[in-house]
């Protein structure tokens, strides 16, 4: 290493040198890359800037440039394409903040859980992992066997008493559902509620909540993700030195403050590659919808994903259809920020606190800079 | 620094310079090349098929086609019809002829993906109506290939059972509601059907409502006639005596009527098809729809081939249209899977051969297409997500938002 170095001072430009044959080398990358990835980026932005109605080519002859007319169809014009848009969104809002946090805790849960020395850990391990190797088509075709209003859920429901609801053909939001236990009935919805619009859907429409409907889907993707999750933390927790938690056991510290106090803030990084993955995936939900409901019942399963493909590919508005497409990436980045944010070490105490000698709070701040692997 | 090195960096370069222009020069090529100009040899057909009887027929027609002509024709078989299409189209290289709903007809051609069909031999023989339901701006954008009307089907034994005759298939809404509800027994609904327009439909045109004005310029889908039509539809779902199929937990109206979960239905004549090969145990007998407060009404589903402006040989495609137009395919077509033929001559001979299904021909005299007009299935589609709320929702409601939506794309 010194003699490179010294060598380096000497000639100052050999490396230089290199920069051809490194070029030559990334070319490959650079043209696929190029190719299949920035060039059509780079088209389906001007899509959503054009007229074009899918004759030809998108740079031909038959596209012209709108400007922000699409975007505006979306957000401020009101019509059928904002109404979509905007219910499209909220199905999707509730289903992000229902299933990220749920299947990020399941899948902590099965991994804390398949991490102990247990009988038959190898079994569950696979058990688990199962719904995330098959495909989403196939389960969701199961799914929908499962929860027909005379399938096997509502057979089982119908044991204990109780009578299921139709599940994918039922367009009811689960939170009117809860309200009109209280009263609060759908049939007169508030009026200042009902009167007021955002993006083409009513205030009381926003608060529906997911639809029955959506919540089979909302469990589907927790069934389904979670084990994927689970071999992400299963990972990151057999990473933890065990002399942490034998020091841990040591000083007294009960099984709960050792997982929150020692887990959880040395696989942080890992919760956070999970909720951002969660969120991507959560966020472009399209196969399930596309196989099981199309947006039925009464587009209360409707997502950004879906609205694109049936804005393109079955109404021909292939400007609406990209301009949904960039708006969702846009939302994407900026919940991707947040979690950034929230999942960001907190305890970056001052550099002095850490060689006090009595604080916990030192010794916890030495540790969580370990798991997150140095400096950033 | 050595001459040695220079040089071997400098073959780097005009290496790296060389593969760089290289690779250009590919990507560039299979980016531009245009389609070739050549004449095609053969002919793609593209078509959503309703199942093997339906390929298998069109195929058929097509290899006997090709026997007399030299020129071959290619039968894909599209899993989702209208994303294939669009894809074609964008890509320059689509189907030459496809199978084309009327709903559809109208964004196609404004797109300029269609070719007029004018001048298609046979155009005289179809059905005015039919054509009507093809043509946009004046010019036909579709040969129609077959079609089918939408009439009340009857639970034979259950009609016993509620002790209603031959006298008793309903001709009015009044009498409709009164048989519906005598029928509701034994855990059977009297009445079920789709939620969507396509089946409640039929009851704005009884009531004398339709979705545009006479003129196609203004929607009419809030008048008063329509809403007469689903309050009364409302008030049958309201009193227990019709359900929709979303209500049911099936699919569609002929799943419902097959399963005995309702003793009559609104349906096309494909259900012969589903009820003998699904339910042949369950005896059936088709109707005309009854006479609303305005008079008869029901609705059709129209089929049709298309020919692509993009079509690289679009006189042979042409004749293959006309090919499979004809009273022989069309009455084969028939028999395979229950449409009726869009060749008015052909009327005689598919009563003749079909006396079980006359409710559906009869109708054919009164039935209405969807207008033409651009991007109306996207409103439809609307529609048909609302009216699945619709046993608790007003229909003023939907009828307001449905027509503030076709009246955008009516003034586009």
């Amino acid at each position: 290493m010194l003699k490179s170095v010294t060598r380096r001072l000497r000639e100052p430009g050999i490396r230089g040198h290199e920069a051809g044959a490194g070029w030559l080398f990334l070319l490959p990358v650079i043209v696929i890359l190029g190719l299949f990835l920035v060039l059509p980026i780079a088209m389906a932005v001007w899509v959503s800037f054009s007229d074009w109605t899918g004759n030809g080519s998108p740079l031909g002859a038959n596209a012209h440039w709108v400007g922000l007319e699409n975007y505006r169809h979306l957000l401020t014009t009101p019509g059928l394409d904002q109404n979509n848009f905007g219910t499209a969104l909220r199905n999707n809002f509730y289903y992000v903040i229902l299933v990220v946090p749920v299947q990020t805790a399941v899948s902590l849960f099965l991994a804390v859980i398949v991490n102990r020395r247990v009988k038959f850990v190898g079994f569950f391990r696979t058990a688990f992992y199962f719904p995330s190797v098959t495909s989403s088509v196939a389960i969701t075709i199961l799914f929908l066997f499962l929860f027909s209003p005379s399938g096997v859920i509502n057979k089982l429901l119908s044991y204990l008493g109780a009578t299921g609801p139709s599940w994918l053909y039922d367009p009811r939001g689960l939170f009117h559902v809860i309200l009109g236990q209280f009263g609060v009935g759908s049939s007169t919805p508030p009026s200042s509620l009902a009167n007021g619009f955002f993006l083409g859907v009513s205030y009381w429409d926003w608060l529906a909540g997911p639809s029955i409907a959506m919540c089979v889907f909302i469990l589907m993707a927790v069934f389904t993700t979670s084990g994927t999750f689970m071999l992400l933390f299963l990972a990151a927790l057999q990473n933890i030195d065990e002399s942490v938690n034998e020091a841990a056991e040591l000083d007294g510290a009960t099984e709960w403050r050792k997982f929150k106090h020692i887990t959880v803030p040395m696989i942080r990084p890992t919760l956070f590659t999970i909720v951002t993955l969660g969120l991507i995936g959560t966020w472009q939900i399209f196969d399930q919808i596309y196989v099981g409901t199309k947006g039925s019942p009464s587009n209360t399963t409707l997502t950004p994903a879906f609205l694109s493909f049936n804005a393109s590919f079955n109404s021909n508005e292939w400007g609406v259809g990209a301009a949904i497409a960039f708006i969702l990436f846009a939302i994407i980045v900026f919940f991707t920020v947040v979690a950034r944010l929230a999942t960001r070490n907190p305890d970056r105490v001052p550099r002095r606190r850490r060689f006090l000698p009595t604080t916990t709070g030192g010794v916890q701040a030495g540790q969580s800079r370990v798991a997150t692997g140095g400096p950033r | 620094m050595h001459p040695h090195r220079i040089s071997r960096t400098a073959r780097w370069r005009l290496a790296l310079a060389a593969v760089t222009v290289g690779t250009l020069a590919v990507t560039a090529g299979v980016a531009l090349a245009s389609p070739a100009s050549t004449k095609a040899t053969t002919i793609t057909a593209l078509i959503g098929s309703s199942g093997p009887a339906e390929t298998y027929a069109v195929k058929n027609a097509a290899n006997a086609w090709s026997k007399q002509t030299g020129i071959g024709v290619n039968v894909v078989v599209a899993s989702d019809l209208g994303q294939q299409l669009a894809q074609g189209f964008a890509s320059g290289n689509p189907p030459d002829i496809f199978y084309l709903g009327n709903d559809q007809v109208a964004t196609y051609a404004k797109a300029g993906d269609l070719a007029p069909l004018d001048n298609l031999k046979n155009v005289k023989s179809f059905y005015p109506s039919l054509r009507a339901a093809y043509t946009y701006k004046g010019h036909l954008y579709a040969a129609p290939k077959d079609f089918s009307t939408l009439a009340l089907v009857v639970n034979t034994a259950s009609w016993k059972g509620a002790r209603l005759t031959a006298k008793d298939y309903p001709k009015t809404w009044k009498q409709l509601a009164s048989v519906a509800k005598k029928l509701t027994r034994n855990g059977q609904v009297g009445l079920c059907t789709n939620p969507e327009f396509h089946r409640l439909g039929v009851f704005m045109l009884q009531s004398g409502g339709w979705l545009v004005s006479k003129d196609g310029k203004t929607a009419t889908v809030n008048s008063k006639a329509n809403v007469a039509a689903f309050n009364f539809v409302k008030s049958m779902i309201k009193n227990g005596s019709m359900k929709l199929t979303n209500q049911l937990g099936v699919g569609w109206g002929g799943e419902g009527f097959g399963k005995k979960m309702c003793a009559m239905t609104i349906e096309g004549n494909w259900i012969a098809g589903a009820m003998k090969a699904d339910y042949p145990t369950v005896g059936w007998k088709a109707v005309e729809l009854p006479t609303g407060p305005a008079g008869k009404g029901t609705l059709q589903y129209d089929g049709g081939w298309g020919l692509a402006q993009a079509s690289k040989n679009k006189p042979d495609a042409m004749a293959l249209i006309t090919y499979l137009t004809q009273t022989k395919v069309e009455m084969g077509n028939a028999k395979a899977f229950g449409v009726m033929p869009s060749v008015k001559a052909d009327r005689k001979i598919w009563s003749k051969t079909y006396p079980q299904y006359a409710a559906f021909l009869a109708s054919a005299d009164y039935s209405k297409s969807i207008p033409p007009v651009p991007n109306i299935a996207t409103v439809l589609g609307d529609f048909n997500q609302q009216l699945q709320g619709l046993p608790n929702t007003d229909p003023k409601t939907i009828l307001n938002r449905i027509n503030s939506e076709l009246q955008s794309i009516l003034n586009q």
